[in-house]
């Protein structure tokens, strides 16, 4: 089966105009004959179901928290892009287009990326206009703030909790809709299957996650905006229930699985303190604005460090290494997220490590402390030189910009990071890949759609910050809700659609023998058994930095686990109550399938690049080396009945507009 | 730390259930208070009794999905956080803590320490919105200035996470604190007061409906409420629903 | 498709509970300034006591006002108390409320009962009597018994404790009632801050100037 991606003729810049111009539409009063299933209310998934319900389509919302304003879309801090140019920097669409295919590390879809710098501005007039509080000067404008990798001011923000803001902004379109009856809204569900009927999708086998029942629904189209799968690697900083089994389910109903090995490692997150380590908490990367960071230059103070003996500040600072200052002098700490992870873990890998599992590195704010005081004394009158007082000034302006992040900090690590520096560890962040989806986001499965992070298409190998947000509510708000159209013109007549049909009692059946089978099983050890043993594995292998052989034996023993786990897991209680360990059980089958396929793209990638850093391509300085000769295209995989024979099919990527150039940030 | 845990266990919504206790051993001050209720499912599993159901997601304090009533208090004795931030170094070794569901009739059992909060949902369907559609039309984001004093306070309005402590921790069940929240959030902003009268008045019948009981302004809300959503917000909308009534 | 505002609503219900309040409290404020002019003179005292007892308006008007101000502070407390523990059918094992609210605040239905129960005794003391008196009796008005009466009844330590121990509840009531009412009614800015000191103040200087009164009766006569 060839990829076809769809993307219209044309000049960039005027493609999706043109295509929207002329894309097929349904008649309102036809919209209310024809059903769609939403599955996930985060950004993307939220924007989307009450968008098409304002059109008039009957939505059907899925979610498996206890209402969807719970999405882990809320946890995201620093903002949102949009090329407004309310800073009159020189911003455009071009060149929010540009930074996101170079920050991609050339490897995203040219037509998407434009599409979605193009709506980026719309996006925030919507939010505003649903009252999204986000910043303002004292103007009465809205505030913007800078972000890596771009030379422009063209984030907003609502202090660090954007996200939050933007899903509760979606979440209140949602609502509006479900009061009208629009939306029917199912939460504490989980689709554990998609179902096909004659080649399209029909509709989707859900779990009542209260009474365990299985329920059958059906739809016109089916839009999975279920988010990424981080949490294949147990530890990430995604959300605990945060899984890829609606993705997961698609892709081996047909829908290709794009680019699996994108992953975005995120450097400044707190690092693991012990066994019990159940998440990873993110500190923005706004911290790298003014914290810098070290290991102890010489082997013995970190050892000494690790053994309690010796503290951070006892060291001098000839005593320290400032190592993203000393390898990038131009951008020092603040070079992309992918290589500041790099870096530390290859200093911690060389045994300068810093807290007692030797995984951290420390982020220090007592220069900051010290220019800013100083400026402030100056500014006050007082005397700059004395050191008390300028630490007490600067530390008051730290905590003006980054005291919430101090304040969790401290009641995680129970340090006070204003006295004695940070110690933060890079932790998996976000998915840039995910099912493979057309310039309509429509996969492989005629009529399934899938939407924000859930698929691959805007990130290429590496995401921007404040980019995910924009991409999950362009998807929502913007691109489907006509893509969709387009799609479902031909099925105005067809009427509601049976849920006795076979196809329904096979896909039921199914999941049903599924999930017998884990409370039958009586194994010996509980799901996370299993689920932390894949996260080792992946974070060992196939985690910042992979290599031919890692990556063998990753697929190797991730088959073995899966195996190890069908015949030994352990699923108490009964398949028809609440049963969090069934739940679980479920997402954890998926994750052992798809860690699989994820090492198998990685091998296959013969190259570095963005999330992706294979050892074997770098340069004599150990940076990323793309190889665009070989291997500029996107790799959609295909499930023939076990991810080791998933077969790859190539998408070419055609720059037409930008120029691959190596990334350079020395 | 060793510790003996006293927790509500309930089969299901119809169960009658029943405080259950359980010794742990081996806990770590760095553990979060539900790390530690890992620990100790972890253990339940292995020694073939049904782990505790709790509820939990993003564990980094924003998405409200944990709740638990521990030695007394929504969220634990820790100020500013929810759950899944409390450590356990708030405790002592040899402790006992007391960990209950969020109890109120809007917040029915689900399953031990799950509750069903979709009544906070319900009240959003009834106005928590602002009727406008997704057009790519809408006018431009800086047409209309914000004063950026209201837009802070809307802002601290906004930042409600629905986690339902206030309900929990009040001695009589009032969800005003969260509702006034978001009456206030668009109360402050000029695309919010178009039609502020009909919000009003629909959130807080909804509100009346669900079972929460009235305000008596002890204030126990705003100290628990683990992002400090304040008081000010319930006078606010104690003033709107006033006004609402005058004119509707 | 707006609801209309309904009399039962939650929020007017607490308003009418906090304007009643703020009702009772400057019919407080009177009641203590009167009866405060008893230490300082008799002769004063019984020609206002004989003014507010014998003035139409005063007797007619202003009295059912009041006491329809009570029945209704009384009533729409009870039905609040009782839909509030209708809230919550089940309690909490450990529920520790005074890690975030104060007593008075989470005890009004107490100190409201004991108040109530002292309206009880206060009336059997003086209103009946002043019924029977006036209105059953017959008796024509004598401008100079409303003293000796007070001072009368002061002479009974146990009647004295009831009264003091009643109006320090009376103390608790009003620490949190004054500052709620102004909540109540939508007012939080720095007016109501003021008026909130203020209420302080007035839950603290008017019970003890009852206490005082009735002290001073009891020990000085």
């Amino acid at each position: 089966m060839a990829l076809d991606s769809k993307i219209p003729n044309g000049p960039i810049a005027d493609k999706w105009t043109n295509y929207k111009d002329h894309i097929n539409l349904v008649n309102p009063a036809n919209k209310r004959n024809l059903d769609i299933i939403v599955v996930g209310t985060g950004l993307a998934g939220g924007s989307a179901a009450a968008t098409l319900a304002e059109l008039g389509y009957n939505v059907k919302a899925f979610c498996f928290q206890d209402s969807p304003r719970r999405a882990h879309s809320i946890a995201a801090q620093g903002g949102i892009n949009a090329a407004k140019n309310y800073k009159g920097d020189g911003d455009s669409v071009y060149r929010l287009f540009y930074d996101t295919v170079k920050g991609g590390d050339y490897r995203a879809r040219e037509a998407n990326v434009h599409r979605l710098a193009e709506v980026s501005a719309n996006i925030i007039d919507q939010c505003v206009a649903q009252g999204v509080p986000l910043a303002r000067e004292y103007g009465g404008l809205l505030d913007n703030r800078s972000f890596g990798g771009t030379l422009v001011s063209r984030t907003f923000y609502a202090q660090g909790q954007t996200g939050q803001q933007l899903l509760l902004g979606a979440y209140s379109a949602m609502n509006r809709q479900i009061g009208r009856g629009k939306i029917k809204m199912y939460n504490r569900h989980e689709m554990l299957d998609i179902v096909i009927v004659d080649g399209k999708a029909r509709g989707i086998i859900a779990r009542n996650l209260i009474t365990g029942e299985i329920e059958r629904h059906s739809a016109h189209a089916v839009v999975i905006g279920s988010g990424g799968y981080g949490n294949v690697f147990f530890l990430s900083t995604n959300a605990m229930g945060s899984n890829a089994t609606a993705a997961w389910k698609i892709h081996k109903k047909g829908a290709f699985f794009a680019n699996p090995c994108y992953t975005q490692i995120h450097p400044t997150c707190i690092p693991v303190s012990g066994d019990h380590q159940s998440k990873l908490t993110l500190m923005s990367e706004s911290l790298r604005n003014d914290g810098r960071i070290w290991v102890p230059a010489k082997l013995e103070d970190a050892q000494a460090i690790r053994e309690g003996k010796k503290k951070a500040t006892d060291l001098s600072e000839e005593e320290r290494d400032y190592f993203l200052e000393r390898r990038y002098p131009a951008f020092g700490n603040l070079v992309p997220r992918d290589v500041a992870s790099r870096a530390a873990k290859e200093r911690c890998d060389a045994g300068f490590g810093v807290n007692k599992t030797g995984e951290a590195v420390y982020l220090d704010f007592a220069a900051a402390i010290k220019r800013y005081g100083t400026e402030d004394a100056y500014v006050k009158g007082l005397d700059d030189k004395d050191a008390a007082l300028v630490t007490k000034l600067g530390a008051a302006i730290v905590k003006s910009k980054y005291g919430n992040l101090f304040q969790m900090y401290y009641k995680i690590v129970d340090e006070d990071p204003y006295t004695t520096p940070m110690m933060i560890y890079p932790a998996v962040h976000y998915t840039m890949g995910g099912t493979w989806v057309d310039y309509n986001l429509m996969t492989t499965i005629p009529g399934c759609f899938s939407i924000g992070e859930s698929n691959f298409s805007d990130h290429g190998a590496n995401r921007l910050g404040a980019s995910a947000l924009m991409q999950g509510l362009a998807d929502g708000y913007f691109v489907l809700p006509y893509t969709i159209g387009d799609y479902l013109a031909p099925d105005i007549k067809m009427g509601e659609i049976s849920t006795d049909l076979p196809e329904f009692v096979e896909a039921e059946k199914a999941v049903v023998d599924q999930i017998n089978k884990f409370i039958n099983n009586n194994g010996t050890h509980s799901v996370d058994y299993f689920h932390k043993k894949l996260g080792k594995i992946m974070w060992n292998k196939v985690g910042m930095a992979r290599n031919a052989k890692g990556l063998t034996e990753a697929i190797e023993e991730i088959a073995a686990l899966r195996e190890e786990f069908y015949k030994d897991v352990k699923v108490p209680g009964s398949a028809y109550e609440f049963n969090q360990e069934l739940e679980k059980a479920t997402r954890v089958a998926d994750f052992l399938e798809l860690g699989e396929l994820f090492a198998k793209d990685a091998l296959h990638r013969n190259e570095s690049c963005g999330g992706h850093f294979r050892e074997e391509y770098q340069t004599e300085e150990g940076e990323a080396l793309r190889d665009d000769d070989n291997f500029a295209y996107v790799a959609a995989w295909e499930y023939k009945g076990k991810p080791s024979d998933a077969v790859l099919h190539k998408e070419p990527l055609n720059y037409e507009n930008i120029k691959l150039v190596q990334r350079s940030y020395k | 730390m060793k510790l003996t845990l006293k927790i509500w266990r309930q089969k299901n919504a119809q169960d009658k259930g029943g405080i259950v206790e359980y010794p742990i051993d081996g806990i770590e001050p760095d553990m979060s208070f539900l790390e530690m209720l890992d620990v100790l499912n972890e253990q339940l599993i292995n020694r073939g009794e049904e782990p505790v159901a709790f509820d939990h997601d993003c564990r980094e304090g924003i998405c409200g999905m944990c709740s638990l009533f521990i030695n007394g208090e929504a969220h634990g004795p820790d100020r500013g956080v929810t759950t899944c931030q409390l450590h356990m170094r708030m405790f002592k070794d040899g402790d006992t803590i007391f960990i209950e569901p969020f109890r109120a009739k809007a917040f029915p059992v689900i399953k031990d320490l799950v509750v069903d909060r979709s009544s906070f949902d319900r009240i959003q369907h009834a106005g928590g919105f602002i009727s406008v559609n997704t057009s790519g039309n809408t006018i431009d984001a800086n047409t209309i200035p914000i004063n950026k004093h209201d837009a802070d306070k809307s802002f601290d309005a906004a930042a409600c996470i629905g986690c339902g402590a206030c309900v929990a921790t009040c001695k009589n069940s009032s969800a005003m604190l969260f509702v006034s929240a978001k009456v206030s959030q668009y109360a402050l902003l000029p695309q919010g007061k178009v039609e502020a009268v009909d919000r009003v008045l629909n959130m807080v019948h909804q509100m009346d409906l669900e079972g929460f009981g009235n305000c008596t302004n002890t204030g126990a809300c705003e100290i628990e409420c683990p992002k400090g959503i304040s008081l000010e917000n319930i006078a606010r909308m104690n003033r709107e629903y006033l006004a609402a009534s005058l004119k509707g | 498709m707006a609801q209309s505002a309904q009399l039962n609503a939650s929020i007017l219900k607490k308003v009418a509970m906090a304007l009643s309040g703020i009702f009772l409290i400057t019919f407080l404020a009177l009641h203590v300034t009167l009866n405060f002019i008893s230490i300082l003179s008799e002769s004063v005292f019984n020609e206002v006591s004989h003014f507010m007892g014998y003035n139409p308006l005063i007797q007619y008007v202003m009295q059912p006002v009041l006491a329809f101000g009570v029945i209704l502070h009384f009533v729409m407390g009870f039905i609040l108390t009782a839909q509030n523990s209708a809230a919550r059918p089940i309690a909490y094992a450990k529920y520790n409320g005074a890690a975030n609210a104060s007593w008075s605040s989470r005890n009004m239905i107490i100190s409201g009962l004991v108040i109530l129960a002292f309206l009880g005794l206060h009336f059997y003391d003086f209103w009946f009597p002043e019924l029977g008196y006036k209105y059953i009796a017959g008796t024509a008005p004598d401008a100079t018994r409303y003293y000796g009466e007070l001072v009368h009844k002061f002479h009974s330590p146990v009647r004295t404790g009831l009264y003091c121990v009643s109006f320090i509840l009376l103390g608790f009531h009003l620490w949190h009632g004054f500052a709620s009412s102004l909540q109540s009614m939508g007012m939080h800015n720095k007016y109501s801050r003021f008026l909130s000191k203020v209420g302080l103040w007035f839950a603290v200087v008017v019970p003890a100037a009852f206490v005082i009164i009735a002290l001073f009766h009891h020990f000085n006569n």
